[in-house]
C-alpha cells in the first residue's frame, strides 16, 4: 500500500469521535504504516463541533491535518453541511442518517448509514456508535484491515465491553457490506 | 526502541520527564496542557515520586522550586494564563538557580482567549516573561517524538546549568498523536546537578568555577543555606555592594552565554541551494515543510531553518545561512514575535518577510506557498 489516506471523523462532543480516531490510527500502526491523528474541538465536554482528523500512510507526515479528505464521517447535520464541501470525486462519505436529514449534493460516493440507530437497536447500546461507524468506515474504505482495526479496539475498551464493542464493530463491517450489495450508493458529480 | 506506539505530545513530554528522573510534579490542570497533569497523577504515584495538584499556579510553580531544593527532579505544565501566574516565581528560580522545567503549551491569547486553539503568542513572554535580566532557555519541538526528547534534554539543561527551562509547544504539537519509537531507558543521557565536595560547614553555596555553575546541595542532606530571590553574595545573603551585586548578575547571564554553543539546537532543511528560507518552529513547522514540498514541485528552491531551541537563539547557525544570498520569511502563528529576532540577526543583509495567522487554527500550506509565490 502505498497510498495516504487522509480521514476526518466529524460530529459533535459526546459522540467518542476522538476516540475512534485514536482507535484508527493505533490499527494504522498495526498495519504497519506511518499514523498522525489530530483533532479540534470546543471548550463543551457535550455538545459543539468536534473533529478528528487521522492520516496513514508509508512514509513521514509533515503536514498533521486533512487538506484532500478521502474518508468523511459525519455523525450531525452541522458537520455534514460543513465538511461534505471539501470532497473530491473519489472520496467516500458516511453519513449517519439516523441524525442527518439534509444530505447536501457532494462529489465522491455518499453511503447514508443509520449508525446511531443501529447501535442503539441492534447492538442495544448508542454509546457503541463511534465504534460501529469505525466497523463502517473500515468495511467501505479498507482505510485499514479489519484484523487490524478489531485488535486495536480490544486494546482501548475497558475490561467486560468487549463483546458489545465486538459486536458494535460486527454490526458496522455488515451494514458496510449490505451498503455496497445493496448499491444503495449514489454517485453524484 | 521500544515498540512503535500511538503517543501524544502531551504524553510524550510526561514519559520524557520521567525518563530524565521526575519525582517531583505540582500543578494545576489547564487547556491545553492538561494531559501532562492527568498523566502524572497517575504515573509519578506509581513510581513512587510526589505529585500534588496545588490551589493554584503561582503556588504550583513554588511547590516546585521548594521541591528541587531539596534534591528532587521538578516540573509544572501550564498554558498560556497559567504561565503568566508563574512568571514571579520563575524569576526566582532563575535568581535562585534552582533547576526546573516548566511545560507551555500555547493556545490562543490574550487572557483566556480561545482554551483549546493553537497559537505562538508566547515567545517573547517565555523569554521576557519575568521581570529583570534573567537567564533562561526555552525549547520548541514540532513532532512527537521530539517532545520526548526535548523535555528530556530540558531537565539536562535545568540540572547542568541551574536555570528554569521552559518547554514551549503550542496546542498542535501538545494534542497531536503520532506513530513513535521512543528509545529504551538505557539509551537516554540523563545529567544530574552538581553535588558539593566541601562539607556541610565548608560549603559555599554560589560559589562556582570557570563553568559559573555552583554545586547544589539538597535540603535535607545537612547542608544548611540560605535561599532568596534577593540579590546576594556567594554565602546566600543578600547584599547591595555593587561589586557583588554586578558580578553576581554577571555570572547568572555567562552561566548561558559561556555555553550558548552547546545548549543551542536547530536544524535545516533543505537549505543548500534555497533562495528563499522559511523560519518556523513548533507545529508551524509541520506546515511550513508541506508548503516547502509544494513550492519544490513548482521549481521553487526553498528550504527550511527550524530553531528548536528558541532562546538562546541559534543567532551563528543563522548568521551563516545569511551569508548567501537568500530571502527569509519567518512563519508563526503570532503577529511576528521571533521575526524580531530573525530581523535583528539577518536583517539590512537579507530581504526579511513574515507571515503570520493568529485565528485559532494551524496555518495551512496554502497560505504559507502563496506567500512564497509573492516573495520569490
Amino acid at each position: 500500500m502505498t497510498k495516504s489516506w487522509e480521514v476526518r471523523l466529524s460530529g459533535s462532543g459526546g459522540q467518542g469521535l476522538i476516540l475512534a480516531g485514536i482507535i484508527l490510527a493505533e490499527a494504522g500502526i498495526l498495519d504497519g504504516q506511518n499514523v498522525v491523528q489530530t483533532q479540534s474541538y470546543g471548550p463543551e465536554a457535550r455538545g459543539g463541533a468536534s473533529k478528528a482528523e487521522v492520516v496513514i500512510g508509508p512514509g513521514d507526515i509533515d503536514y498533521p491535518k486533512v487538506l484532500d479528505c478521502d474518508v468523511l464521517l459525519a455523525l450531525n447535520q452541522e458537520s455534514c453541511t460543513k465538511f461534505t464541501d471539501d470532497l473530491k470525486s473519489d472520496s467516500v462519505a458516511i453519513i449517519d442518517s439516523s441524525l442527518v436529514s439534509q444530505i447536501p449534493s457532494v462529489n465522491g460516493k455518499v453511503y447514508p448509514l443509520p449508525i446511531t440507530k443501529l447501535a442503539r437497536e441492534e447492538v442495544g447500546k448508542e454509546l457503541v456508535a463511534n465504534v460501529v461507524a469505525l466497523g463502517a468506515l473500515v468495511g467501505l474504505t479498507g482505510v485499514v484491515s479489519r484484523e487490524s482495526l478489531s485488535n486495536a479496539l480490544m486494546a482501548r475498551v475497558p475490561k467486560g465491553t468487549e463483546e458489545l464493542n465486538t459486536k458494535a464493530l460486527e454490526t458496522g463491517f455488515k451494514a458496510a457490506k449490505e451498503a455496497r450489495t445493496r448499491k444503495t450508493t449514489q454517485q453524484v458529480s | 526502541m521500544t515498540t512503535p506506539r500511538l503517543m501524544q505530545g502531551n504524553e510524550a513530554c510526561a514519559e520524557g520527564a520521567l525518563a530524565a528522573g521526575l519525582n517531583f510534579y505540582a500543578g494545576y490542570p489547564i487547556t491545553p496542557s492538561t494531559e501532562v497533569t492527568e498523566i502524572l497523577s497517575r504515573k509519578l504515584f506509581e513510581n513512587g515520586g510526589r505529585f500534588i495538584q496545588m490551589e493554584d499556579e503561582i503556588a504550583s510553580m513554588a511547590a516546585v522550586i521548594g521541591a528541587s531544593l531539596t534534591g528532587a527532579k521538578a516540573m509544572t505544565a501550564t498554558s498560556g494564563p497559567g504561565f503568566s501566574l508563574k512568571q514571579e516565581n520563575i524569576g526566582y528560580a532563575a535568581m535562585a538557580e534552582v533547576p526546573c522545567v516548566i511545560v507551555n503549551v500555547q493556545r490562543v491569547g490574550p487572557s483566556t482567549g480561545l482554551a483549546t486553539a493553537p497559537a505562538q503568542g508566547d515567545v517573547m513572554q517565555a523569554r521576557w516573561g519575568t521581570h529583570g535580566d534573567h537567564p533562561i532557555i526555552v525549547l520548541t519541538p514540532s513532532s512527537v517524538s521530539e517532545c520526548y526528547q526535548l523535555t528530556i534534554r530540558a531537565f539536562n539543561l535545568a540540572e547542568k546549568y541551574r536555570v528554569p527551562v521552559i518547554m514551549l509547544l503550542d496546542e498542535v504539537v501538545g494534542h497531536m498523536r503520532e506513530r513513535v519509537e521512543l528509545p529504551s531507558a538505557n539509551q537516554v543521557e540523563i545529567i544530574n546537578r552538581k553535588q558539593p565536595d566541601a562539607a556541610p560547614h565548608q560549603y559555599v553555596p554560589f560559589r562556582s568555577g570557570y563553568d559559573k555553575v555552583p554545586s547544589m546541595a539538597s535540603f535535607g542532606e545537612g547542608y544548611r543555606y540560605h535561599v532568596t530571590g534577593l540579590v546576594h553574595d556567594d554565602d546566600g545573603f543578600a547584599t547591595t555592594n555593587p561589586e557583588i551585586v554586578q558580578s553576581h548578575l554577571n555570572r547568572l547571564q555567562d552561566k548561558i552565554l559561556l555555553h550558548t554553543p552547546e545548549i543551542v539546537d536547530s536544524e535545516q532543511v533543505d537549505t543548500e541551494d534555497a533562495e528563499v528560507v522559511l523560519i518556523a518552529y513548533g507545529g508551524t513547522a509541520r506546515s511550513v515543510t508541506r508548503a516547502m514540498r509544494m513550492a519544490r514541485e513548482e521549481g521553487l528552491k526553498v528550504g527550511m531553518f527550524r530553531p528548536i531551541s528558541i532562546w538562546p537563539f541559534p543567532e551563528e547557525q543563522l548568521k551563516l545561512l545569511s551569508q548567501r544570498n537568500v530571502k527569509f520569511i519567518t512563519v508563526e502563528m503570532n503577529f511576528g514575535q521571533l521575526a524580531l529576532e530573525v530581523e535583528r540577526v539577518v536583517g539590512g543583509k537579507n530581504a526579511v518577510y513574515r507571515a503570520n495567522q493568529v485565528n485559532g487554527e494551524l496555518i495551512k500550506p496554502d497560505t504559507i506557498l502563496d506567500r512564497i509565490r509573492e516573495v520569490y
